[in-house]
């Protein structure tokens, strides 16, 4: 009980309300330019063919193996510990899932279907628009999950690098050594990710395409 | 971009300390976290309800952002090795279980059966047909758990578990963004990882002679 009023109280002296608006708006900025980028270079990657898709898998694979907390600290450290500067660090790191997905959402849309629409007449973008984006969807989605999430808890470390956000409110409490501080910044950073996560399943349940929902029905949410 | 080399070549010994430290809080946790996650997948290919129990944790304990996951340990722990090691096993779960699980579901329903009808009990199919079967999945899991919890772990610092984020945040960033250190840091460890990558590849490789052969023929 004690160590939870605590915690409030230090969220309000850490500015925490301002903290959160800060590292929300920071998250959804890049969120967007990751989503918009993604998406655009993962379908141009599809349509481009095998040698662009295996590419762009593994440069993201390669990329994977930078340390965020490292990757973050040397692009703020490089260029300055700004809003944009930050920006810059969370689309890099958010750009791959979703790019990733949008290009095996593509590929992999039934080419069935794809026929199909060919044969009924459809034209090349008619296709791309009409049967393959919403067959791509879900997964284009579920990337957009997993960035938000990488998103989120990596602005967390921009805080703590010197950076706006929530980050800044853990990174007190930790050279300080008190721990409603460290509470009143990790819970609030908790918070957002399961938020975004939520939002986010939700979305990829409701983008699915009637018809092939029951098809997939059994895998969801399992393991 | 300015690197002072000097200040590289006056640390060699914290960066190679640094360096131990690391290998050994990636270490501790791999074998760890695949010693809790193996039992698991089994339970959960078994049984419906360890399937949900299992996801639903194992899932949320993935989106806790893991600055957040060690300031919680951090709260609960001392700081050190072990609150360290426990926070990486948590963040492996998910992947080395759902791949367990994925592997263990792909094996055959007719190698199956012609194991129980060779006379092995559910434990030897297990152990002799299943596993075995269930390894390049369970391999895949592991190269992907290994090569995120290297870069985790630059996050240990905050716990007082040393390793490769001692340079990157003790020396870097609270040395008003020195960039050697981070850069150092960032090298070391994505080096490190490339490394621990290849050689699980390797391994997978060895333990599995048998795709080769498939694939050969």
């Amino acid at each position: 009980m004690g160590l939870m009023a605590d915690t409030v109280t230090a969220f309000q002296q850490n500015d925490g309300w301002g903290q959160t608006a800060t590292h929300v708006r920071l998250s959804v900025t890049s969120l967007a330019i990751a989503a918009v980028g993604g998406i655009t270079l993962g379908v141009a990657c599809a349509k481009i063919g095998r040698g662009a898709a295996f590419a762009v898998t593994t440069l993201a694979n390669l990329g994977r193996t930078i340390p965020t907390f490292a990757l973050i600290a040397l692009i703020l450290a490089v260029t300055s510990l700004g809003f944009w500067p930050t920006v810059v660090g969370l689309v890099l790191l958010g750009l791959p899932p979703i790019l990733l997905n949008a290009t095996t959402g593509i590929r992999e849309a039934d080419p069935g279907a794809v026929d199909a629409a060919r044969g009924m007449g459809l034209t090349r973008t008619g296709v791309l628009r009409r049967v393959e984006m919403p067959m791509a969807m879900p997964l284009i989605w579920a990337g957009v999950r997993n960035s938000s999430v990488q998103i989120i808890a990596t602005a967390a470390l921009a805080g703590v690098v010197g950076a706006e956000g929530l980050g800044v409110i853990v990174q007190s409490g930790l050279a300080n050594g008190q721990t409603d501080v460290l509470l009143a910044g990790a819970i609030p950073i908790t918070i957002l990710a399961v938020l975004a996560e939520v939002l986010f399943a939700g979305a990829e349940r409701a983008s699915t395409p009637r018809g092939l929902r029951l098809a997939r029905q059994p895998s969801k949410g399992d393991l | 971009m300015d690197i002072r080399w000097s200040w590289i070549e006056s640390h060699h010994d914290d960066i190679w300390e640094n360096t131990v430290q690391h290998l050994q809080l990636v270490g501790a946790s791999l074998v760890l976290s695949v010693l809790v996650a193996i039992p698991l997948a089994v339970l959960v290919y078994r049984s419906r309800t360890a399937s949900g129990i299992t996801a639903a944790v194992s899932g949320a304990l993935y989106t806790v952002p893991s600055l957040a996951m060690f300031a919680f340990l951090l709260t609960i722990f001392d700081i050190g090795f072990w609150p360290a090691v426990t926070a990486l096993v948590l963040y492996s779960l998910l992947i080395l279980i759902r791949n367990a699980v994925v592997g263990l579901r792909s094996v055959p329903a007719p190698v199956r059966d012609a194991a129980r009808g060779m006379g092995l009990t559910r434990t030897q199919t297990l152990l002799r047909v299943e596993l075995p079967l269930a390894l390049p999945s369970i391999m895949t899991g592991i190269r992907i758990t290994a090569v995120s919890t290297v870069g985790i772990a630059t996050i240990a610092v905050f716990i007082g578990a040393g390793g490769l984020g001692e340079l990157i945040y003790n020396d870097g960033i609270q040395r008003g963004l020195f960039l050697t250190p981070i850069l150092v840091g960032a090298v070391v460890a994505t080096v490190m990882a490339i490394l621990i990558d290849v050689a699980l590849l390797v391994a997978e490789r060895l333990l599995t002679p048998w795709q080769r052969a498939r694939s050969r023929g």
